[in-house]
């Protein structure tokens, strides 16, 4: 704030250094100009985000508008040609692939990022550290091939047991299908591919954890878990969620590593080892979009946008989470 | 609150001294059993964490470096998948890489320049609704799943030009909606860690405001901006799911990025992957039946060298610029 108005003083100041009025005028010009540059670029970024709403309720609208008997003619389309049907199932995938894999990985996440800031020793932490950085950059298609070829597989004996022996739960009914093109192999996969993620945002929260509170706590005598339960969690607390939230934004969001692991299906099941059960919103669309012919497209626009509603719904609740917290742990 | 039954405590102790308290010096010498079970068990947790999560990341490395080189070739980088059928021992990625490269290109040659000027706007004019506008809305557009990116992309241009329109630069611009949050944000910071003496100093001389930012602002926060700006290219040249549905998919090299298709790495992977097993007949000498599979593996590698290069480069740039940002 006061630098805000330091620089306006200098620049006051400036102006009046400025002697000659040709000069002014010309550095007015640029200034303008550069100016105006600006704040077109900001303008633009606006005008691009109402674009991207707009343009798509505009291909939409075709699909909103059309008759259920227009539309049951897609073959991909529920009998009755009603969209909402038709997202219904998609968007309950999306869902529950996301919550599965942010389930998967956020223990685990944090309990990286605290090996890594306050377990590891330091010259092991620091490359540790930048590895996970660089697990965060590899493309989801690349994650896709390595969970369909490498893990898949190996994972039909997992969910053989599971469907086995825990077959009595919702989640885990059997018969688990071979090959596992299943959701609870999506699952798997996504939380591998938010791992890195979720983890770089925790490890820089507990890093920048106060000295003092930690050496407050170990000075009473607490052990290093006691030190980290007292001390590290609770400052972090609000940065894990912020962390949870944005692997969830990314999971939702992801289309390779689904479109290229799940068997889909458009249903409501809970069985996550039952092969033609799910789909997702962004791998039902990169899906069916080649094919699709100009009332198809204008459907799977209009699921695009229920996608773009849920993961705005999720990334503004992260945000006022996030600033609850800040407000909170301030007082 | 603990006063009364202290008290009463120490009474008892005082009436009947069979059981003395222990010393000070016990106190501070003996083990305390259980909390440093606790403690050993929440170590032996913690790192069970980082062993468990480094299996699959180390085995993902691992399979894409060695099924990767198995093709991996100068040829298989020279040519592209023209006239390539069946199980042919043929085929390359030269296409691909060319797509990606312009798609790419042409993607930061327009998010740079508005990514840093909105980031300008933000720290050297923003003041008032427009700037807080952008700030929001920056952040509501990091969160725009990829594929929403491609069909909006995709809607522009079929509006403009009609539906089922397919070419490289309706894939750029997708790409430029993914990149300008990320190269808006590191700007950003960048900006903000210019320490203001310098402007200040700049101003003081007499040099306009415009000036100070391009020659004072801007070039001691290049290093930083650089190192954004490489990231998020290395960001989107991964993407997938907004070339499949903007720029499709095609066999032979096309360097217009204005008319057809074109052919980008991560789509290359994908096509070869859903392509699968080839069925090759028993007579048949010049057929690999997994030979799509060990195209797709060998591109993977490719793709993770090109996308951890850039990080590297982008790390070695941060780390050569910093001091002088520190300074």
């Amino acid at each position: 704030m006061s630098a805000v108005a330091g620089r306006g003083a200098a620049q006051g100041v400036a102006g009046g250094a400025t002697t000659t009025l040709r000069r002014t005028r010309r550095a007015d010009l640029g200034g303008r100009a550069f100016r105006g540059l600006a704040v077109g670029s900001g303008a633009l970024i606006l005008a691009m985000l109402a674009a991207v709403a707009g343009f798509l309720l505009l291909e939409a609208a075709p699909a909103l508008t059309a008759s259920p008997a227009e539309l049951a003619a897609l073959s991909w389309m529920p009998d009755d040609g009603s969209l909402w049907r038709y997202v219904g199932p998609l968007a309950f995938g999306t869902v529950l692939a996301a919550v599965l894999a942010l389930g998967l990985a956020v223990p685990v996440s944090v309990g990286i990022a605290l090996f890594i800031s306050h377990y590891a020793p330091r010259r092991l932490a620091d490359v540790l550290g930048s590895l996970v950085d660089l697990l965060a950059a590899i493309p989801s298609v690349v994650y896709g091939l390595w969970g369909a070829l490498w893990l898949a597989p190996r994972l039909q004996g997992p969910w053989a047991w599971l469907a086995d022996h825990l077959g009595f739960v919702p989640l885990f009914a059997g018969p688990a299908s071979t090959p596992p093109r299943v959701m609870a192999t999506v699952g798997v996969v996504l939380a591998v591919m938010v791992l890195p993620i979720v983890t770089a945002v925790s490890r820089e929260v507990f890093l920048a954890t106060p000295r003092l509170h930690e050496e407050a706590a170990l000075a009473l005598g607490a052990t290093r878990w006691e030190m980290v339960r007292m001390a590290v969690l609770p400052f972090g607390r609000s940065g894990v969620v912020s962390a949870a939230m944005l692997g969830l934004g990314r999971a939702l969001g992801e289309t390779m590593a689904v479109l290229m692991i799940l068997g889909p299906g458009l249903t409501y099941s809970l069985a996550l080892l039952q092969v033609g059960r799910h789909q997702t919103i962004a791998a039902n669309v990169a899906l069916q979009f080649p094919e699709a012919n100009a009332l198809g497209v204008s459907a799977l626009i209009a699921t695009g946008l229920v996608l773009f509603v849920i993961t705005l719904a999720v990334n503004s609740a992260a945000r006022w989470v996030v600033a609850r917290r800040a407000v909170g742990g301030a007082r | 609150m603990a006063a009364t039954p202290g008290l009463a405590e120490a009474a008892g102790r005082a009436v009947a001294p069979v059981r003395p308290g222990p010393t000070t010096w016990e106190l501070l010498t003996r083990p305390d059993r259980r909390r440093r079970a606790v403690d050993r068990a929440m170590r032996v947790v913690v790192t069970g964490a980082f062993a468990v999560a480094m299996v699959p990341l180390v085995s993902l490395v691992w399979i894409v470096v060695a099924r990767g080189a198995e093709r991996l070739s100068p040829y298989f980088l020279a040519v592209s998948m023209r006239g390539v059928h069946g199980g042919m021992d043929a085929g390359g990625i030269h296409h691909a890489i060319v797509g990606t490269l312009l798609v790419t290109g042409a993607a930061a040659l327009v998010a740079v320049p508005v990514g840093v000027l909105a980031a300008v706007h933000l720290v050297e004019y923003g003041r008032g609704p427009l700037a807080r506008a952008v700030t929001f809305f920056v952040d509501v557009m990091t969160g725009i799943p990829s594929i929403v990116a491609g069909l909006f992309a995709y809607a522009l241009f079929a509006l403009l030009l009609g539906p089922g329109v397919r070419m490289g630069a309706v894939g750029a611009v997708a790409l430029a909606v993914l990149m300008i949050p990320v190269v808006v944000r590191s700007t950003e910071e960048m900006l903000r860690l210019v320490p203001h003496e310098l402007r200040e100093a700049a101003l003081a001389l007499g040099v306009p405001h415009w000036r100070m930012v391009v020659k004072v602002v801007l070039r001691t926060a290049a290093g930083g901006i650089v190192t954004g700006v490489m990231l998020a290219v290395a960001r989107v040249v991964g993407e997938t799911a907004p070339l499949l549905v903007t720029v499709g998919v095609v066999d032979s090299i096309n360097r217009d990025l204005f008319e057809g298709r074109m052919m980008t790495l991560p789509v290359f992977i994908f096509r070869q992957y859903s392509q699968g097993l080839v069925p090759c007949r028993p007579d048949q000498l010049d057929c690999v039946p997994t030979v799509n599979l060990d195209r797709a593996w060998a591109a993977a590698l490719v793709l993770v060298v090109l996308v951890l290069l850039l990080n590297l480069l982008a790390r070695l740039v941060a780390r050569r610029f910093a001091p002088a940002a520190g300074r």
